[in-house]
């Protein structure tokens, strides 16, 4: 290396370069940031902001009931419920699938990679319509389920499995990569050192790739309690009963009660911004561990 | 004949670093030119400039007579040859080399075909005829090189800048491309200006060495000028292994402690001043006047050369001892050393 | 390929413990959530019978319906393509007030619930909305003289194919702005300063150097962007009005047939979707691979 180690005259920096040869006229940049701008905030920020002007259009008492009716208050805590099961299996799997897949070289690891990923690429309708095929009352093993008299589909079971289907992928997907870049001589070291296998995971390998598991569950999280299409199908929409709250949103905004709908909305945006602030405060702090894949 | 290349008092500051701070240089046509220094003395900057990738905060550049400002970076026709090569990988190795010429404005352009021509010769010049077709990523390092160079050339360049020609290459590579850049220099007659930190690459290949360092030139000069006759005791260290030994000159000698070590001295500035010696121009001899007792301490190998530690009384470090052609002292021996050249700087 | 006398081994040895385990839980979770059920879904459509299945597949309101999906996908990820790229490049390039926050935001479509922005993309888009409203007067109407075709905006977003591509928009810019934004960062100066020096303009810099690079990311982002949009549902529905033959979109005509009892039916049109979402993104992939391959590691 020569001079360009140096923090400012570096020749690898590429943000914002002070080079005369690169850079467009400053009437085109501006223009450019304009183009950025108006298209952001036409299809971004305004129907944010449309959310929570549209909850408080009809007051707060209006807003207060609409969130605190009987209905409403099931649809949260069916959702809750729902992203409390599927979160932590979604966890569990993601991490059994990330040891395997990065700490050990095997046969079809490749192939595996792309099932895991296989749900991203699926149309949330059919990761619904996929469950009623093989549980509902038409479905495969639709007549044996009623015959003993268990219900899957229209109840707690079939949102539960329509939700991890849709979020499989998220916590394997950011673990993987990380735990493939750190290697596995931190593992090995504990082994000769006389650990056992759980005190050598719980102890190294946890700690290791804690703000990735982190980012992957949040975005799993996000993702569980703000589906609509997969849950839509397997639902049945029973008001008070497997109404979930994006379900919920949908019945209200049908029957024309645009600022209930709105207001329950609104409690899910605000979900989706503390998820979007931690999640890049994640990124900044921490994000040549976890940048390997910032997109889903 | 005039001046190729004139750098005028030239400053330049990154955000709070000097990066260089008054910097003059007259480049001759034809001249091969080094810019040497370590890391963050200012020579990668300084050929930025010349190219007019950078701006200067203070002076000027000047091509001929003319002022660099107001030339564009394509009316300034430089050819540069980037560190990492800046091969466009999206492109195959005929169609970089024709990028500059293809980037002229239709009435300057060559036709079609006198390009294809202008790449053939272009390669055969740097010895990779038949890779037209080829893409850089399928090209090992020294023919990335080459293309980067025949790219460069295509433009038929007012002045060659490289930056670290031979950096990303391995040792063997590197030997092999300097003797032919050398060789290919005197055969084409650009005005090169290259920059290194390695000092046995610009003194081989250079007709003159810049030496910088924080942001200054402290000597200009042919290889034998700057390594014989060193301006300041840091080209003195930075261009190769030297001893150090803290002296006071009286008339026309140095003594060490009370001992004279080197005599027949021109300088007529008398005080305390520090004696650079190089490790070859010590020499192991019998009682004479002006010599220096020692006792050697270590004896190694360093490449072709036997190397003897030497402690004297009264210096902290010892003494660096070729011994070449010397018969060789056992470890533990009392011997003495004569000083047959060295630098005095007068102690800061 | 192992000889047939050394044992066949499947997997490297290695002195870590939990291989069996951490591989079981994984291929019996993938198995009885995705693979399993997956596989029901190609069944029943296969069970249905080559009459039905075309019978299904031909009918108009199908092929309008994917006709329907897949244009507006692809015209969301042609619209996302441009003002993606335009978006990281500004993110990238560019310092200016506000730029950490824009960049934040872009992630908005990731977290905000499908159905939440449904709603709101409606709200605002409809004829008494804030933009919807806007449009209202827009409306104008060309016929191309002699070939009788013509092309008309009546003054509708919501409630029109128009609407649908307004959601699909919102749902799809982050996979190309996050495709293509590292490429970009990881673009190295020196290429361009190289042109510069070698005589070309900044637009022949960037037509002929730049963006031939990041042209794969783009490319990939744009795919991605369209495989998600063809199967998107939540942010559609408020917002395309559902007429049939109209603005019913193919997940939603999937939906219809299941509350009809329909399964099989229901099941062809998905499979007929998820098999072409495949058939794109393994082209997605392809046009990486084979980047890769030719320029390095683009």
């Amino acid at each position: 290396m020569s001079d360009a180690t140096l923090p400012s005259a570096s020749a690898q920096e590429p943000r914002r370069s002070a080079s005369r040869a690169r850079g467009e006229s400053p009437v085109v940049q501006v223009i450019l940031i304009a183009v950025s701008l108006v298209f952001l905030l036409l299809f971004l920020l305004l129907p944010l902001v449309t959310v929570f002007v549209e909850a408080a259009a009809k007051g707060w008492e209006a807003y207060r009931a609409a969130i605190t009716e009987p209905d409403a208050q099931a649809a949260i805590q069916l959702t809750l419920l729902v992203a409390a099961i599927a979160v932590p299996f979604n966890v569990i799997v993601g991490i059994a699938a990330a040891w395997a897949i990065a700490k050990f070289e095997f046969r079809g690891k490749d192939l595996l990679i792309s099932l895991i990923d296989l749900p991203f690429s699926v149309s949330p309708v059919i990761s619904g319509l996929v469950f009623v095929l093989l549980f509902g009352a038409q479905g495969y093993f639709g007549p044996w389920l009623q015959a003993n008299d268990i219900k899957i589909v229209f109840a707690l079971p079939g949102l539960i499995l329509a939700t991890v289907f849709v979020t499989f992928p998220f916590v394997a997907r950011e673990l993987i990569p990380h735990m493939q870049s750190l290697g596995s001589s931190d593992e090995e070291a504990a082994l000769t050192l006389g650990a056992s296998p759980w005190r050598v995971f719980f102890r190294v390998t946890l700690p290791n790739v804690k703000w990735s598991l982190f980012y992957g569950v949040l975005l799993c999280n996000a993702r569980a309690m703000g589906e609509f299409g997969a849950v839509a199908v397997v639902s049945g929409k029973i008001r008070g009963l497997t109404n979930t709250m994006p379900l919920h949103i949908e019945i209200l905004y049908n029957e024309y009660m645009g600022a209930a709908a709105f207001a329950v909305a609104s409690l899910l945006a605000g979900l989706a911004l503390v998820t979007l602030v931690l999640k890049t405060l994640l990124e900044w702090h921490y994000g040549d561990v976890i940048s390997a894949s910032r997109h889903h | 004949m005039s001046v190729a290349v004139t750098i005028e008092t030239i400053e330049k500051r990154f955000e709070n670093f000097p990066a260089l701070r008054g910097v003059s240089l007259d480049i001759q046509p034809g001249e091969l030119v080094a810019l040497l220094g370590p890391s963050g003395s200012g020579k990668t900057t300084l050929l930025r400039l010349i190219a007019g990738l950078e701006e200067a905060d203070r002076g000027r550049v000047l091509f001929g007579e003319t002022d660099t400002r107001e030339l564009s970076l394509r009316d300034r026709r430089i050819g540069f040859v980037f560190q990492q090569y800046a091969l466009f990988k999206t492109m195959n190795v005929a169609e970089n080399i024709a990028f500059g010429l293809k980037s002229r404005p239709r009435h300057e352009r060559p036709s079609n075909d006198e390009i294809r021509k202008r790449v053939r010769d272009l390669l055969d010049l740097v010895q990779l005829p038949g890779l037209e077709k080829r893409y850089p990523s399928q090209l090992s390092g020294g023919q990335r090189q080459r293309v980067a160079l025949a790219r460069a050339l295509a433009i038929e360049p007012r002045v060659l800048l490289l930056d670290e020609p031979f950096g990303a290459l391995d040792a063997k590579v590197r030997k092999d491309l300097r003797a032919w850049l050398r060789e290919l220099h005197g055969r084409t007659g650009h005005t090169t200006v290259f920059v290194t930190h390695d000092q046995e690459e610009a003194l081989e290949l250079a007709d003159r060495v810049a030496i910088l360092n924080e942001g200054r030139i402290e000597q200009v000069g042919s290889a034998d000028d700057v390594y014989d006759h060193p301006a300041t005791p840091f080209i003195c260290e930075f261009l190769g292994e030297v001893n150090k030994l803290p002296v006071k000159v009286v008339g026309s000698q140095a003594f060490f402690g009370d001992r004279p070590v080197l005599g027949g001295l021109s300088q007529n500035q008398g005080g305390p001043a520090s004696l650079y010696v190089r490790p070859q121009h010590l020499r192991i001899v019998d009682e004479t006047p002006l010599a220096l007792p020692g006792t050697v301490e270590h004896l190694r190998r360093n490449g072709p050369l036997r190397r003897a530690e030497v402690a004297v009384e009264g210096l902290k470090k010892r003494l660096e001892v070729d011994l070449a052609s010397q018969v060789a002292p056992a470890i533990g021996e009392r011997i003495r050393l004569r000083i047959t050249h060295g630098n005095l700087f007068a102690a800061a | 390929m192992t000889a047939a006398t050394t044992t066949f081994r499947w997997r490297e040895p290695s002195i870590l413990p939990g291989f069996g385990l951490a591989l079981g839980i994984t291929v019996t979770a993938l198995s009885l959530i995705v693979l399993i059920p997956l596989a029901a879904l190609f069944l029943k459509a296969a069970s249905a019978g080559p009459a039905d299945i075309w019978a299904v597949a031909t009918s108009p309101r199908t092929l309008a319906a994917l006709k329907l999906s897949f244009s507006a996908a692809l015209f969301a990820a042609l619209v996302n393509a441009v003002f993606g790229l335009i978006l990281a490049w500004v993110l990238v390039r560019y310092d200016f007030p506000g730029r950490r926050l824009i960049d934040a935001a872009v992630d908005l479509p990731f977290a905000l619930p499908t159905a939440v922005a449904g709603i709101s993309l409606a709200a605002i888009y409809a004829p008494n909305g804030w933009v919807g409203s806007l449009l209202a007067p827009l409306a104008f109407k060309l016929t191309i003289p002699f070939t009788g075709l013509s092309l008309g905006f009546d003054g509708k977003v919501a409630y029109t194919p128009l609407g649908v591509m307004v959601a699909l928009i919102f749902i799809g810019l982050p996979f190309v702005v996050r495709t293509v934004q590292p490429v970009l960062e990881e673009l190295q100066s020196d290429v361009e300063e190289a042109a510069a020096l070698l005589g070309a303009s900044r637009s022949r810099t960037i037509f002929r150097v730049v963006l031939p690079q990041i042209l794969p990311a783009l490319m990939t982002g744009s795919i991605l962007a369209f495989a998600r949009a063809v199967g998107e549902y939540g942010s559609v529905i408020f917002i395309a009005g559902n007429v049939p033959m109209v603005s019913e979109i193919a997940p939603l005509l999937i939906v219809i047939r299941l509350e009809q009892f329909d399964y099989a039916g229901a099941a062809v049109v998905a499979t007929m979707m998820l098999l072409i979402s495949f058939a794109l993104i393994l082209t997605g992939n392809l046009i990486q691979a084979r980047a890769r391959r030719r320029f390095g590691d683009v």
